[in-house]
């Protein structure tokens, strides 16, 4: 078991009132599923997002990431496991815009505090796995929408993590652009890397082979489509 | 990781060329101002303590004091004679040597060219006494002083405004009136605060005496040296309390002579220069102040643009305390580059400032200035960059990566 959540409570308040973003939600994940979250806005998906990003820590509740009960951790300790479980894709891209395409691919890496001609060496293997081999040294204005994602792909898989967390990845692109994206991502799912990823789009979300949906902060369906099957 | 913030920081600080420059602005003028008072200062310090080396610390003068205003003077013939400076070496403890200097203002003659210079009438003992030594040529024997010879030592300023042609020693020279052979060059001594050193005729005391009369050799300079440097203050003392004996100056009346030790003109010096430096000190670090705050301002603009930026960096796994030296460093790298261009430009106004003053020794930058600029540039960096870099560390990942 990759991700194990049980009982996840995320409440914030504002003022008088209590919001309760997450109000008790269950999920199991295993290594190299390929996982859709979906629901309408303020429906909490951001919110478990960044739960399982470790970018936040719940109000209650366990999250045990790959060993790591993450819950309890303090913020140095998030941002080592941030560093190296997961790899994020953002919709905006999320890129370092004076730095190249190379040096934004080694950003993980130096915060893993790893050697710089090791660090050049692992970033362009991740480049040339994306596609863009011949696009190191270009500035991400220099770069088209899908290009750019591709870099910050090449970004969340540097570092080797457990799962790629991508939160509407496709959300800038147009149709053509995000379908490769996707492929890329299913590419990415059948040699072995588990997904997670976040979308309110349905034709996205078929990419995946299991799909949860969330409303008012709790799971109301879990599917997984077959393998094989057609999308259904 | 630090050679990447550093990396980072020039990047920044590339990025908003204009921006950076004027942030730098106040710690340029304050590194400036202080590296070119202190080259000059420095200068004229470096040029005044090897010369006061030159003519040791052991060096005594006594002047007569003629003073038209000081009623304790008023109708006293003021003495300063050779039988003074006889009787100060046979009581006063603590010297070594005694030379009686007669000194003049004198026009000089050669040709058709003439040069208004100082002649000065010396005992045998002047050499040692004063560390000027004759660089070409000979001193008077004691058969020039014994028989007043008409002979001259010359300076090598006077040679050089009579144009005098070679060879030099054995021609001759007009003093006033005078004719002296010339025996002896002395030795370069350059200039010392505005004023030429080398700008003189040497001749026998005798020989003055005998060309302007007894009377003239009444008001002279009288020169000891001190045994050791340690003796110099007990000697000035016993030089004051024999010459007021012998002059008869009662209890409480002003001398009507004036002791002059090297070391007290290069203490004043000294404490002159040194209330100079603390003056521009404390203007400087109010520069240093205001350009302190003129980066914390900017770094304040630069972690509220690049929010977004510490939110990737947090979330691909940067700690609060990346963050904090990232921001950190650039802060501390603006000051310094800051501080580089000031020295700099300090440093050529220095030059350029020495020059421009008539007289000024060349400007003289030393390493602990440098060092001292750099040292404050850094610390100004780290103090006002604390904050932003603080603030930039504690961003929420979250609201970080959502800022528009």
């Amino acid at each position: 078991m990759l991700i194990s959540i049980t009982e996840l409570r995320k409440i914030y308040r504002m003022g008088e009132i209590e919001v309760r973003a997450l109000d008790g939600v269950d999920l199991e994940v295993d290594a190299g599923d390929y996982l859709a979250v979906m629901g309408p806005s303020g429906s909490g998906k951001s919110t478990l997002m960044n739960l399982i990003g470790c970018l936040d820590t719940p109000t209650t509740g366990e999250y045990i990431l790959n060993g790591h009960a993450v819950s309890g951790l303090d913020d140095s300790e998030l941002a080592h496991i941030r560093n190296s479980e997961i790899g994020f894709v953002f919709q905006t891209f999320n890129l370092l815009s004076r730095a190249t395409a190379l040096a934004n691919v080694e950003l993980p890496l130096v915060y893993a505090r790893m050697p710089a001609a090791k660090r050049r060496q692992r970033a362009l293997e991740a480049l040339e796995r994306v596609g863009l081999g011949d696009r190191v040294k270009h500035q991400p204005n220099e770069l088209s929408g899908g290009q750019r994602q591709r870099v910050a792909v090449a970004r969340a898989l540097v570092n080797r993590p457990s799962i790629l967390l991508a939160d509407e990845p496709t959300g800038n692109l147009d149709s053509k652009t995000s379908e490769e994206i996707m492929g890329l991502f299913d590419e990415l799912n059948a040699s072995g890397n588990t997904i997670v990823l976040v979308t309110h789009e349905e034709d996205i979300a078929d990419h995946a082979h299991r799909t949860i949906r969330l409303l008012d902060g709790r799971v109301i369906s879990d599917g997984r489509r077959n393998r094989t099957g057609a999308r259904s | 990781m630090i050679w990447d913030n550093f990396r980072i920081a020039l990047q920044a600080i590339r990025a908003n060329k204009m921006r950076s420059l004027l942030t730098m602005l106040g710690i340029i003028i304050g590194v400036a101002a202080v590296i070119a008072v202190v080259s000059i200062v420095q200068g004229l310090n470096h040029v005044i303590a090897t010369q006061f080396e030159g003519v040791g610390v052991t060096y005594i003068m006594v002047f007569p004091r003629q003073d038209l205003q000081d009623p304790d003077l008023a109708g006293r013939e003021v003495t300063l004679t050779y039988d003074d400076g006889l009787a100060v070496m046979e009581q006063a403890a603590g010297l070594e040597l005694f030379n009686p200097v007669f000194y003049r203002g004198e026009q000089t003659r050669s040709g058709d060219r003439r040069h208004p210079t100082m002649l000065l009438g010396i005992g045998p003992s002047h050499q040692e006494v004063s560390n000027h030594w004759v660089e070409e040529g000979r001193f008077f024997s004691e058969l020039d002083l014994q028989r007043a010879a008409r002979v001259a030592l010359i300076g090598r300023k006077v040679i050089e405004e009579l144009e005098l042609d070679e060879p030099i020693l054995g021609s001759d020279l007009i003093v006033g009136a005078s004719s002296f052979t010339i025996i002896g060059i002395m030795e370069y001594k350059g200039e010392m605060m505005g004023q030429n050193q080398d700008d003189f005729v040497l001749v026998p005391i005798t020989t003055a005496r005998d060309i302007y009369g007894v009377d003239a050799v009444k008001q002279l300079r009288l020169d000891f040296k001190a045994s050791s440097p340690e003796t110099i203050d007990l000697a000035k003392d016993q030089i004051g309390e024999v010459l007021r004996r012998r002059h008869r100056i009662a209890e409480g009346t002003k001398d009507d002579f004036r002791v002059l030790l090297q070391e007290e003109l290069l203490e004043r010096t000294g404490a002159i220069l040194g209330t100079v430096t603390s003056v521009v000190g404390g203007v400087v670090s109010i520069a240093l102040l205001v350009g302190g705050i003129g980066i914390m301002n900017i770094m304040l603009v630069s972690v509220t643009e690049r929010t977004r930026e510490i939110g990737v960096r947090k979330a691909v796994g940067a700690r609060k305390s990346d963050i904090l030296v990232q921001f950190l460093t650039e802060a501390v790298t603006i000051s310094l580059v800051g501080g580089l261009i000031g020295i700099l430009c300090g440093w050529g106004l220095g030059i350029v400032g020495a020059k421009a003053i008539p007289g000024f020794p060349p400007a003289h930058v030393p390493i602990w200035a440098i060092a001292l600029a750099f040292g404050f540039a850094a610390i100004v960096g780290v103090f006002f960059g604390t904050y932003p870099a603080a603030k930039a560390a504690s961003l929420d990942p979250i609201d970080a990566l959502r800022y528009e």
